[in-house]
């Protein structure tokens, strides 16, 4: 496989609900191994784009290629269809997801957590998937809380058991939406920390984030998203430090002094 | 270190007020219990006789069959009618809505009796191609229709349409974030129904499901209309013989508190199986 192909590639992308478009046209790459920090003010539609390429929201017109695979609909002659359900989730399979709220099952402890979907997915075996996730809690600094259940954890170590949870399945491309938002100040650097890691290790990622300082660090690219739109998308310090687009400027000297 | 702070032991708090009703309390039931032993009406010796009367035992025993058919179609049918509100498209969560207002629009009695008389209506319950077509089989309605299949039809198709509004409801309990992340991770949709929603809808199905159990233990006696020998029933026959009315009321009234007894301790068990992560046992917050 060519290596300069992008792991994402999004193509005019439309999607609208009842009467609001809420994406306009969007289109964006990543490419292998970078990180692309998604920016923007609340109800820019970054949350659906980002929900797009996970084939959780089914969109209008455009296409979304992750790693040469056709997300969400397939082509029958000239005429592009959306895929059924199973075919879906066999996508999403490659595809790791962070939602703001963790949304760990509450029901399993961390380690089935963990396991569930590389044994009931993959069709892994049980002790294999209990030593990679053993593997994976390490990692994330969290081994002596296997047997824990989601409410007996913080914010802050919720969330990076549901990256664990993700990487569990060794995916190719992992998408973060507001993954710190939903945390106490303090608990903000533990989550950053990992994904920082992520980032070390060559993963390909996606990150909706309102924390500028550490899309400047973390992100190779930066997409500024204004009303459904990608106003400005390039290198991280280029447009952080001197964004063209007014909205842009706007939205960021709002963001970096919110009491202006 | 904490060990030797100070060395002051916090002792639970007084609340000398929850025993202020003790005394009260104390009267009431020795009233209760003296009427109960020295009343001649209670007639102890006729409840004893009668308590283990083979009828009676026949009695009880159709009560907890019929119960626990009526419950198991209940629950299945209820299951599927709120998988078929949530089912894409307009049509079969349509029917479904229908049902519901259907059968919890009309009384249960009325039911009942309706099924037991179907035979009036339909003579014939025939297999095959309608309008006129030729039959597979066919079958007589009033040998289809004992007094037991009218009573299992007309409770449980009843149930169902209740049982279908407490499974949605628990479905509706679970938050939509479960299933995206289910999604996300590569469940596919038996799998996130079977393995996150529905452990966690259960938190919400079982205490008004044992709700409904127990009600239906009593409502069986509804059966009694269309001849059916449950509990209530085999009571009613012998103290219209015999004119022991209170004594014999008393025998049913015990046997079902022991009945419910046995199911809200069953109950009890359910709930905790399914309080993952909360109970004091795996350590709550
Ligand atoms: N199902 C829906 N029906 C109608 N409008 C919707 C629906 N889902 C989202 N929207 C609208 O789409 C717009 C984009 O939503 P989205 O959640 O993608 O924004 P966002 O950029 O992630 O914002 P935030 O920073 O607040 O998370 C919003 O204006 C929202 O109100
Ligand atoms: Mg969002």
């Amino acid at each position: 496989m060519n290596a300069d192909r992008p792991m994402v590639r999004i193509d005019d992308l439309w999607l609208s609900r009842g009467v609001n478009a809420i994406l306009k046209g969007v289109s964006l790459t990543v490419a292998r191994g970078s990180v692309t920090a998604l920016l923007g003010p609340s109800g820019a539609g970054k949350s659906t784009l980002l929900r797009c390429v996970n084939a959780l929201e089914t969109y209008d017109r455009g296409l979304i290629h992750v790693d040469d695979l056709l997300i969400g609909c397939e082509k029958r002659g000239d005429q592009y269809f959306r895929l059924g359900e199973r075919v879906l989730s066999r996508q999403r399979a490659e595809i790791g997801m962070v939602f703001q709220s963790f949304n760990l099952f509450p029901h399993m402890t961390v380690l089935e957590n963990i396991i569930g979907a590389p044994i009931r997915v993959r069709g892994q075996g049980r002790a294999e998937a209990i030593a990679h996730a053993r593997d994976l809690l390490r990692k994330v600094g969290l081994s002596e809380k296997e047997h824990a259940f989601p409410k007996q954890l913080s914010g802050g170590q919720q969330q990076r058991i549901a990256i664990a949870r993700s990487l569990a399945m060794r995916p190719k491309l992992m998408l973060f939406d507001e993954p710190t938002s939903a945390l106490d100040p303090h608990l903000v650097g533990e989550v950053l920390h990992v994904i920082r890691d992520l980032a070390k290790g060559g993963m390909t990622m996606m990150i909706v984030t309102h924390e500028v300082q550490f899309a400047r660090e973390v992100a190779d690219r930066v997409a500024v998203m204004v009303d459904g739109q990608i106003a400005e998308c390039g290198p991280a310090a280029a447009v952080l430090s001197n964004p063209q687009d007014a909205r842009v400027r706007a939205f960021l000297s709002r963001t970096l002094r919110p009491d202006a | 270190m904490s060990a030797q702070s100070a060395g002051a032991v916090i002792l639970p708090r007084r609340q000398p007020s929850r025993w202020i009703g003790l005394p009260l309390i104390g009267v009431i039931i020795a009233w209760m219990i003296y009427q109960v032993l020295t009343n001649h009406g209670f007639q102890w010796t006729v409840v004893w006789h009668y308590l283990f009367e083979p009828t009676i035992l026949v009695g009880v025993g159709m009560t907890l069959a019929l119960t626990v058919l009526v419950m198991a179609i209940g629950i299945i049918c209820g299951g599927v009618l709120a998988l078929v509100r949530f089912s894409p498209g307009p049509m079969l969560p349509l029917c479904a809505r229908a049902y519901i207002w259907f059968f919890r629009g009309t009384p249960v009695l009325v039911q009942l009796v309706f099924w037991y008389n179907l035979a009036s209506l339909f003579p014939q319950i025939s297999f095959g191609i309608p309008f006129g077509g030729p039959k597979l089989f066919a079958i007589s309605a009033t040998a289809a229709i004992s007094s037991f299949t009218a009573a299992l039809l007309g409770l449980g198709l009843n149930e169902a349409a209740y049982m279908a509004e407490i499974v949605r409801a628990g479905l509706l309990s679970v938050d939509r974030g479960q299933s995206e992340a289910s999604k996300a991770l590569g469940y596919r949709p038996a799998q996130t129904f079977r393995v996150v929603i529905l452990p966690q809808a259960m938190r919400a199905i079982v205490p008004p499901t044992g709700n409904q159990i127990i009600g239906m233990l009593k409502y069986t006696s509804l059966a009694s209309v269309v001849g059916l020998g449950e509990l209530m029933q085999s009571v009613e026959n012998i103290y219209a013989s015999n004119f022991q009315t209170i004594p014999l009321l008393i025998v049913a009234a015990l046997w079902y508190l022991l009945l419910v007894g046995l199911l809200s301790i069953a109950q009890s068990f359910i709930e905790r199986y399914y309080a993952f992560g909360t109970t004091a046992g795996e350590g709550a917050r």
